[in-house]
């Protein structure tokens, strides 16, 4: 018997994530193509349109308006990728394809298939985010030295949102209901009063409140604070940190068991 | 006799109130063709489910190949193949892939898999179709690619949820066909089905099921021996006249069954119990003299059709 059981329950969720990014593969020219096009299109509308605007008043937090705003594209993209790379994945895995039940009848267990699922959006979220660093490279908006670690940063926000939205698919069945609430009530607002486009604090206190919920938001001061002399304290850097890793810990933890849940009945 | 591979002791599930695995009892034997005959809803797929190690029993005991599948569910699943009712293979993979991932799924490596895939291709036939896109594959082709994958860890036992449902008549006995190889390879199969002749082709014994309990457990031969005559007479009178005509036609046969569009009778020879009663002077609109079947123990054991 050649069945490894024992690799199994050691690399399983490698496998599964193996599975998906097969799956992405037959996809490659899309992804590669919506990760170098979408940059290029917001950093020439807004980057450089409302930038001259900004930058004829001096900029913002002393540096140009493209530098100010590359460390948001970059996490608002890894969002953007960790989260169709979660969510399209487990509508199908669970409902039009039904391929977890699939993976679920062999050793697999039901925390590797979503914690597959999860590695593999991680996969894409950092090849799409490495793309998009190298276009803002290109288009002048990383300028120090220490530039490189908006990545991390976009990362970690990638993850944490990757992680929430993996629960959160697999828990609301209504596929069209799911679309419509996230795609409009949390995705754009989210991308909207994040602290994007302006500082955070341009805004009234209540509607501050949004972005302190908001991992694009943590991420973006953290990059911010990685890439150019952005001030924050010791204690804002570990609660940007805190958030986005209790966000992964908390998405992944009830993951696993919403995936145990519906792949147990 | 040696330890069954499987051993199943007062099995039993329930969903809230509504009990779907009703207290059953049964073993299943190295090498045996072993199948749940019953209709739609009647705990089949949930007594599967829970042999898969998928689906968490309410009560009783259950051992696969000595071990208790809540216990270790992983480690029995890597004996098992299994094809479920639906077919959930990977749409946007071609037919080589999805062996491929799914052989990785038990630890294979990749070596072994891809010496394994021609050989699954060829049984499956569908070697012709080895980089197509799932997609674009018929339900009889994609049925058999089920099949296929689910061989490619060498099972001690193929779990086949209703196989052959949906599938035209040439695809069903392509189907049946490959499963009788593998039946003669040895590999025991696990099938259910509301289809009388698929069981009685395939299965060297099986379980009537109806509405979660076992009503009968036995060779398909002997249950038609224990549970209906040798032969049994159809007749069609029309629908209004069908219900008068009973009356006058119990006391011929053995047993009577009256089915909405059709009476049954049943007797050891149908063709005599025909001249019986056309010596009577009664001439239904249409006649039939066939072997009884599975469909008609069935029938006798719930006073229902299989497929209704």
């Amino acid at each position: 018997m050649s069945t490894n059981i024992r690799k199994v329950s050691r690399f399983g969720s490698f496998h599964v994530a193996e599975a998906r990014i097969r799956n992405m593969i037959k996809w490659a020219g899309i992804i590669l193509f919506a990760a170098v096009v979408n940059p290029a299109l917001y950093l020439v509308s807004i980057g450089i349109g409302v930038g001259s605007l900004v930058d004829a008043n001096n900029g913002v937090n002393g540096v140009s308006y493209l530098t100010f705003l590359a460390p948001a594209l970059l996490a608002s993209a890894a969002i953007q990728g960790s989260s169709d790379e979660v969510i399209f994945p487990v509508m199908d895995g669970f409902k039009w394809n039904r391929t977890f039940f699939g993976m679920r009848s062999t050793p697999i267990t039901a925390r590797q298939i979503s914690l597959g699922v999860f590695l593999a959006a991680m996969f894409r979220t950092v090849v799409s985010v490495v793309i998009y660093w190298i276009v803002l490279y290109f288009f002048g908006a990383l300028e120090s030295g220490t530039a490189w670690l908006a990545m991390p940063a976009a990362l970690l926000a990638g993850a944490a949102m990757g992680a929430v939205m993996l629960a959160l698919a697999a828990k609301i069945e209504n596929e069209n209901f799911f679309f419509t609430l996230v795609g409009r009530f949390v995705m754009i607002p989210m991308f909207l009063f994040s602290g994007t486009f302006y500082p955070l604090t341009q805004m009234p206190i209540f509607l501050q409140f949004f972005g302190w919920i908001s991992p694009l938001w943590h991420a973006t001061e953290l990059g911010r604070y990685l890439t150019y002399d952005y001030p924050l304290s010791g204690l804002q850097l570990s609660i940007h940190i805190c958030v986005l890793a209790s966000m992964i810990v908390i998405g992944l933890f009830l993951s696993a068991r919403i995936f145990h849940k519906r792949l147990e009945k | 006799m040696s330890e069954p591979l499987i051993r199943a002791r007062g099995l039993t599930k329930t969903y809230g109130d509504f009990v779907a695995v009703d207290n059953i009892d049964f073993d299943v034997a190295k090498g045996e063709s072993f199948g749940f005959l019953g209709p739609n809803g009647a705990g089949k797929s949930t007594t599967m489910r829970i042999i898969g190690a998928t689906s968490v029993r309410t009560s009783g005991t259950l051992t696969i190949l000595g071990k208790d599948p809540e216990v270790n569910g992983p480690q029995i699943r890597a004996h098992l193949g299994v094809v479920p009712q639906q077919d959930n293979l990977d749409n946007e993979l071609t037919v080589s892939e999805n062996i491929f991932i799914y052989g990785r799924y038990f630890g294979l490596s990749s070596s072994f898999i891809n010496k394994k895939i021609p050989e699954l291709l060829e049984f499956a036939q569908l070697e012709e179709k080895k980089d197509t896109k799932v997609e674009a594959l018929s339900g009889g082709m994609k049925r058999r690619l089920t099949i296929a994958r689910s061989l490619v860890s060498e099972p001690d036992i193929l779990m086949l949820d209703e196989p052959t449902t949906g599938l035209d008549p040439q695809a069903r006995h392509i189907l049946w066909d490959r499963l009788f190889r593998l039946k003669e390879q040895g590999v025991t199969l696990l099938i259910t089905t509301h289809y009388m002749d698929e069981a009685e082709q395939l299965c060297d014994r099986l379980i009537v099921m109806d509405r979660g309990k076992i009503m009968a457990e036995d060779s398909p031969s002997q249950l038609i021996k224990t549970y209906s005559t040798k032969e049994v007479l159809e007749v069609r009178f029309g629908s209004d006249r069908n219900q008068e005509m009973v009356d006058v036609l119990r006391p011929l046969a053995d047993r009577i069954e009256v089915l909405p569009d059709r009476i049954l009778l049943y007797a050891t020879d149908g063709e005599q119990l025909l001249e019986q009663i056309a010596a009577k002077g009664i001439h239904p609109n249409t006649s039939l003299v066939r072997r009884s079947s599975l469909e008609d123990v069935f029938l006798r054991l719930t006073g229902r059709s299989l497929v209704e």
